[in-house]
């Protein structure tokens, strides 16, 4: 038997919940439902158009409900459907996705719908993700305890200034305010209250760090046929990959892991890019701790190693800059933290399809989503096109 | 319906699994995820950084903390780094990513893992955390109580009896005499009641197991194996959560995905069936249409070991297994996730005929 090329997958729905510290109006499924029902109306399609449902969270323990894909089957509209539940840590939102793709591309299904959410309220994330077990690590009083020393070691290797992380703080939050599902708003937002907030985990200050969201974010992805019945322009995905490597070991690079060079480089390959800086319109980078913007634009090759923060600082990454990055505010403004991998990948959808709102990058043609999960270990990451991949 | 059938040829070309016992205190899940991944390694003599795509199934409210497969995954060897994913779901289901992942052409090979140690805790009442929230969690029915329900309405419904029950639980383990890996195995007495109609002998072992599966392509998988257990359809579905909402002796989803998987359209010899209470096999039977001359659970099934995330996938295992020994000709393989049936998994298995 041949092996068929790839379908290709487009985007032709969206809808994301407005993201808030805490959903008291709705139940889990109440949320979920909020979400899959905006992409349903934006890709014009009902639940019966749905074949399968791909669904993503990060740990269960968050909302103290195992394996919930069980009891979300119906408020989905999955019965009787297919439904898979993807769990790859904090990257899990862009991996579901991918997934979701993956029986696209595969010819298994014609149209997916794929959601990822979480109700951080339910719990206390923080303690959720330190639960100490013998012999094992714990990660040390949340993600902050876990990441901190690696931001020190991004400074120390590259001699950033130690203002560059208060600069994409102010930043994201500042894009934020353009964005309506955005959790902060902060209006009166200053570069010198940013700097002037309180340390959390040196050198991580208060208002660096992610807050913690309720929310879901909902894609419909759809074979070329469907694209073609698309009320709203598709997005296309032009490339998507994951990379994993072991947690902790001697050999590791934890400022600049080899599984995000790697996926960024499968990624870029698939989409003939060559040249990620000059081809990428805009980049939704999963940046849940300030300093991880200029580490990131390393590690995926949008900058010489050592020379990411120098971006950062001439303003490249500015929404109205060369190489705009997170210009829905980010995760630094919006995370529920199973769904910011699937915010990251399907804001960069809506800026190839023009429908970014007044965030907007202008004339964005391709642009990339990225999450990454674990003691960055976990990586997922795709690009999209406002044009049907050529191969 | 075509389309749940492989457009691509793939096959289960390996199967290792450990011996499934009531307790591993002394093991780490990593240190007993890892001989199992070196064994089915071995059968095919590919390494780690060998093959093209890894997918994993299990459950952090087993484990008892977040991420736990965040650890588990150092077993595999990850570096240089792997194209990897997870699914906080049965192994089974872990399989199907990677079944998709080779259909897209970007793998030829996958290495597929699932496991669960249930001894830390209460299953019981671990499982009773899958249920809806805010209206039946609180209540803390647990997964026998549950399947107890279903028991009855099968009895009411005139579909078996008592002993009819303790005939299958007596079949499987002696069926699993045969099975080194089988945590109850020979003359295991029927016991009490532990939630009427079921009794101790109705009900699944709790203990800790882990399973992994190799995935090949075409002629890949030819030259690893001498007879590939070829993937012919797989396809899943879900019910409604609801108990309310479901007739409990039936099971149209398992219908559905076994339809879509092609079971209907020529005879199974064998079937492995993931029913971890001896009525659910009646459920299945019914709905898969399996005659008295399908040799079902040769394995001994879940009533002989149910390693909770693993069982499912190890169903897959040991129906290839079976084609692998040229014991079967065409088996049919299924898993279950949620209370009462409520998500099942099949798949189809096919060697060559000589």
């Amino acid at each position: 038997m041949s092996t068929p090329g790839k379908e290709p997958v487009a985007v032709i729905g969206i809808g994301q919940t407005k993201h808030v510290a805490a959903r008291h109006d709705v139940s889990i499924a109440g949320l979920v439902r909020e979400a899959a029902v905006r992409a349903l109306a934006d890709a014009g399609l009902t639940w019966a158009d749905i074949d399968a449902v791909v669904i993503g969270k990060a740990p269960d323990f968050f909302e103290g409900v195992m394996m919930p894909e069980l009891y979300l089957a119906d408020a989905l509209g999955a019965v009787g459907k297919p439904m898979l539940r993807v769990h790859t840590a904090g990257s899990v939102g862009g991996s579901t996705a991918l997934v979701a793709a993956n029986l696209i591309a595969a010819r298994v299904h014609r149209t997916v719908l794929t959601l990822a959410f979480e109700k951080q309220s339910e719990s206390n994330a923080m303690w959720g993700l330190s639960l100490p077990v013998p012999f094992q690590q714990p990660l040390l009083a949340g993600a902050g305890g876990f990441f901190a020393p690696h931001v020190r070691a991004y400074m120390r290797r590259t001699g950033a200034p130690d203002t560059v992380g208060s600069l994409v703080a102010y930043k994201d939050r500042r894009n934020a305010l353009k964005n309506p599902y955005a959790h902060l708003h902060e209006h009166d937002i200053t570069l010198e209250k940013v700097q002037a907030s309180p340390m959390l985990w040196d050198p991580i200050r208060y208002s660096e760090t992610c807050p913690s969201s309720d929310g879901a974010c909902a894609m419909i992805l759809t074979d070329r046929a469907g694209a073609a019945r698309s009320p709203k322009p598709p997005a296309w995905v032009h490339g998507g990959a994951m990379r994993s490597e072991p947690t902790l070991f001697a050999g590791k690079d934890f400022v600049s892991p080899q599984a995000g060079k790697d996926c960024a480089a499968d990624v870029y390959r698939q989409a003939g890019i060559t040249d990620p800086r000059r081809e990428i319109d805009a980049v939704e980078m999963y940046v849940p701790f300030s300093w991880y913007e200029p580490m990131w634009l390393e590690n995926l090759g949008f900058a010489d190693e050592g020379e990411g923060w120098k971006l950062t600082e001439a303003g490249v990454t500015e929404l109205d800059g060369d190489l705009p990055v997170n210009p829905s505010g980010g995760v630094l403004s919006t995370n529920p933290i199973g769904a910011s991998g699937m915010i990251r990948f399907a804001e960069a959808a809506l800026q190839v399809r023009g429908q970014a709102g007044e965030h907007q990058v202008e004339g964005a043609r391709r642009a990339m989503g990225h999450a990454y999960g674990g003691g960055a270990q976990f990586f997922a990451m795709w690009l999209v096109g406002a044009e049907e991949p050529a191969n | 319906m075509a389309r749940a059938r492989a457009s691509r040829e793939v096959a289960v070309v390996a199967f290792a699994q450990s011996d499934h016992l009531r307790r591993t205190d002394e093991l780490s899940e990593v240190e007993m995820v890892m001989p199992v991944l070196h064994r089915v390694l071995a059968q095919t003599g590919l390494k780690a950084g060998e093959i093209g795509f890894t997918c994993s199934g299990s459950s952090d409210y087993l484990a008892g903390r977040a991420f736990s497969f965040t650890m588990t995954l150092d077993g595999v060897g990850a570096w240089p780094p792997i194209s990897e994913s997870h699914v906080e779901m049965d192994g089974a289901w872990a399989l199907y990513e990677a079944w998709v992942k080779i259909q897209t052409g970007e793998a030829d090979t996958a290495l597929v893992y699932a496991y669960g140690k249930s001894s830390p805790g209460s299953v019981r009442d671990v499982l009773t955390r899958q249920l809806d929230p805010y209206y039946v969690a609180p209540l803390w029915p647990d997964s026998v109580a549950l399947a107890a329900l279903q028991a009855q309405a099968l009895i009411d419904a005139g579909e078996t009896d008592e002993e009819a029950l303790a005939a299958i639980g007596a079949r499987s383990r002696a069926d699993a005499t045969g099975n080194p890996h089988a945590q109850l195995s020979g003359a295991v007495p029927q016991g009490d009641y532990q939630v009427r109609p079921l009794r101790t002998g109705d009900c699944p072992p709790i203990g800790d197991g882990a399973a992994a599966v190799i995935l090949a392509a075409g002629d890949t998988a030819r030259a690893l194996c001498a007879r590939p257990a070829w993937i012919t359809g797989i396809d899943h579905r879900i019910e409604a959560h609801s108990l309310g909402l479901r007739d409990l002796t039936d099971s149209p989803s398992t219908r559905l995905a076994a339809e879509r998987a092609g079971v209907f359209d020529a005879p199974v010899d064998t079937a492995e069936l993931h029913a971890p209470f001896s009525a659910q096999e009646v459920v299945l039977r019914k709905a898969l249409g399996l005659g008295d001359a399908v040799r079902v659970n040769p394995s001994g099934g879940a009533l002989a070991a149910n390693p909770v995330m693993a069982a499912g996938l190890i169903r897959i295992g040991e129906a290839a297994a079976r084609i692998h020994r040229g014991e079967s000709d065409r088996a049919v393989a299924h898993a279950t996730s949620g209370p009462c049936l409520q998500q099942n998994l099949v798949a189809v298995l096919e060697g060559e005929r000589a």
